[in-house]
């Protein structure tokens, strides 16, 4: 794996290291409210359904449903011009939040709403991993 | 006992647009310096009246534009001792006329300017690329989704899933809101189109079109509010505000609470008809931000024309074209007329035109109420007011 991905990077701060540093050991962690039981994403410092601060890192199972999606058709950017078309989606996780992603799929057209959907590691470059998403039909 | 003080809206003004570009050039300090004269030569008033100034804007950033009223007040030559630079993206111009309004009625300032504009398509200075990846956004850059239309594909995806709203309804906005700008002489885009030709426009993020986008294009405006007082000793034509309302949600299209619903414009909209003491009935016509074709759709169901899912419908038979039961964005809006960035500011000047009688070939007749509701961000905010000329 060589560093030469060009695509936009997150910029990672103090309250998202432990998102990023999870992708990267292939495990999906997103906080969890010890106040009211709820997960949430993206991560935040107070628990966005009840504000408290008692919050913790749970890793979550990965799977979910689409929520909703749209096939770009033109790039977002000429970074992303060699993938048209490609899928962004979003999933509603089993665990409640919804996450924005990419569906990796042979075949853009037979995405659709409700598909059942499982993470999937992408290593794009020596200290970034981006949780993707394959539809469990594929 | 001391009569309250009212405030009205006294000015608007534009520049002028050919091809969508500024006629005669110019920087987004020159254009934002006419529109801002042109509004207050139509309120019969002159610069060094102005005492707030409200901006909001996309220029000069990093750079003056970090400090927008300060920039432009300084640019202007006045000292504002009210100012307000809220940016909730292409609705903040809807709020500027709550708060100016507010800070009218209190008296904490008499006359207030409120400014926008951008030379965008000049400077050929929009992609869909576009926002820095840092806090919240590291979620969302790093997927590819087109800025903005991603988060509108989505929500339109989503629209069409729980109510079957399809894309043909979609493009019935389109058509309708391209048969207004055939009327309007300033408008980018004159020539008619049909629903075949929106379908068969070039495929963008699906399930929208080419044509369910809004224009890029340059653009300035202005508005002047001032005391009806104030108004009544210039000679100056005043329309009333009668109600007004704001929200915002998310940013984050991953935040948005509901996907096929336009929370935030139903809280504004809310807002705005409890506090003018009106029905839906007793508005005469509407003028609503079209980034997309789906944005229309789904603001007229928060703002209560017609229940949720019911806006493909209500949009069918082009019923919101010249002629149809319920005129809306007549000036030919943000997808035929023009659309600088943030186009909230054209909704009031339109408006304002209807309002009095000065629309042209376009002038729907009988219109005494009018109800203005921008949209900003990715669905993110809603601002409401409600105007009338009696
Ligand atoms: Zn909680």
């Amino acid at each position: 794996m060589s560093d030469t991905y060009e695509k936009p990077r997150p910029v990672i701060d103090d309250g998202t290291r432990p998102f990023w540093d999870a992708a990267r050991e292939h495990r999906l962690s997103i906080p969890h409210c010890r106040s009211c039981g709820q997960s949430h994403f993206y991560p935040r410092e107070l628990c966005p359904h009840c504000h408290s601060d008692d919050l913790e890192w749970s890793d979550v199972s990965g799977k979910g449903e689409i929520y909703s999606f749209t096939v770009a058709r033109k790039p977002a950017g000429p970074v992303f011009a060699d993938d048209v078309p490609y899928v962004i989606a979003m999933i509603a996780l089993d665990e409640g939040p919804r996450m924005l992603t990419n569906i990796v799929t042979p075949d853009v057209e037979q995405v659709a709403i409700g598909d059942r959907v499982t993470v999937r590691y992408d290593d794009v470059a020596p200290d970034l991993t981006l949780p993707k998403f394959t539809l469990d039909k594929d | 006992m001391t009569m309250a003080r009212e405030a009205v809206i006294v000015g608007a003004g534009d520049v002028p647009l050919e091809d969508g570009k500024v006629v005669g050039g110019g920087s987004v300090l020159q254009v934002q310096a006419r529109a801002a004269k042109a509004a207050l030569d139509d309120a019969r008033l002159s610069m060094g009246d102005v005492d707030g100034l409200l901006v909001a804007g996309l220029w000069g950033v990093p750079g003056p534009g970090i400090l927008p009223s300060v920039t432009l007040g300084e640019y202007l030559g006045i000292i504002p001792r009210f100012a307000d630079t809220t940016n909730i993206g292409g609705s903040a111009f809807e709020a500027h006329v709550a708060h100016a309004a507010m800070a009218i009625e209190k008296g904490y300032c008499d006359v207030a300017l409120i400014v926008y504009g951008s030379t965008q398509r000049s400077e050929r200075s929009r992609t869909l690329g576009g926002r820095p990846s840092v806090l919240t956004m590291q979620f969302e850059n790093v997927w590819g989704i087109p800025q903005p239309v991603g988060g509108y594909a989505m929500a339109a995806r989503r629209h069409m899933h729980e109510f079957g709203t399809t894309e043909e309804q979609l493009a019935e906005i389109a058509v309708a809101t391209r048969a207004w700008a055939s009327l309007n002489p300033a408008a980018t885009m004159r020539d008619p189109i049909t629903i075949d030709d929106v379908m068969t426009s070039t495929p963008i993020a699906d399930p929208l079109k080419r044509l369910d986008c809004c224009l890029v294009t340059d653009g300035a405006g202005a508005i002047v509010m001032t005391t009806a007082e104030n108004a009544r000793a210039h000679g100056a034509k005043a329309i009333h505000l009668r109600g007004y309302g704001e929200a915002h949600t998310h940013w984050s299209i991953g935040a948005m609470p509901d996907l096929a619903r336009l929370t935030a414009a139903e809280i504004a909209s809310r807002n705005a008809f409890e506090m003018a003491g009106i029905s839906h009935d007793a508005v005469d016509i509407v003028e609503c931000y079209d980034s997309f074709t789906i944005t229309v759709l789904m603001t007229l169901e928060a703002l209560g024309f017609c229940k949720p899912g019911e806006g493909g419908a209500f949009v069918s038979g082009q019923r919101t074209a010249p002629g149809g039961a319920f005129p809306l964005n007549t000036n030919g809006g943000g997808l035929s007329y023009c659309h600088p960035g943030m186009y909230g500011m054209f909704l009031l000047v339109e408006a304002v035109r209807q309002l009095r009688g000065e629309a042209g070939d376009r002038q729907v007749s009988g219109v005494n109420t009018a109800l203005v509701h921008g949209t900003g961000g990715t669905l993110s905010s809603g601002a409401t007011v409600i105007l009338a000329n009696n």
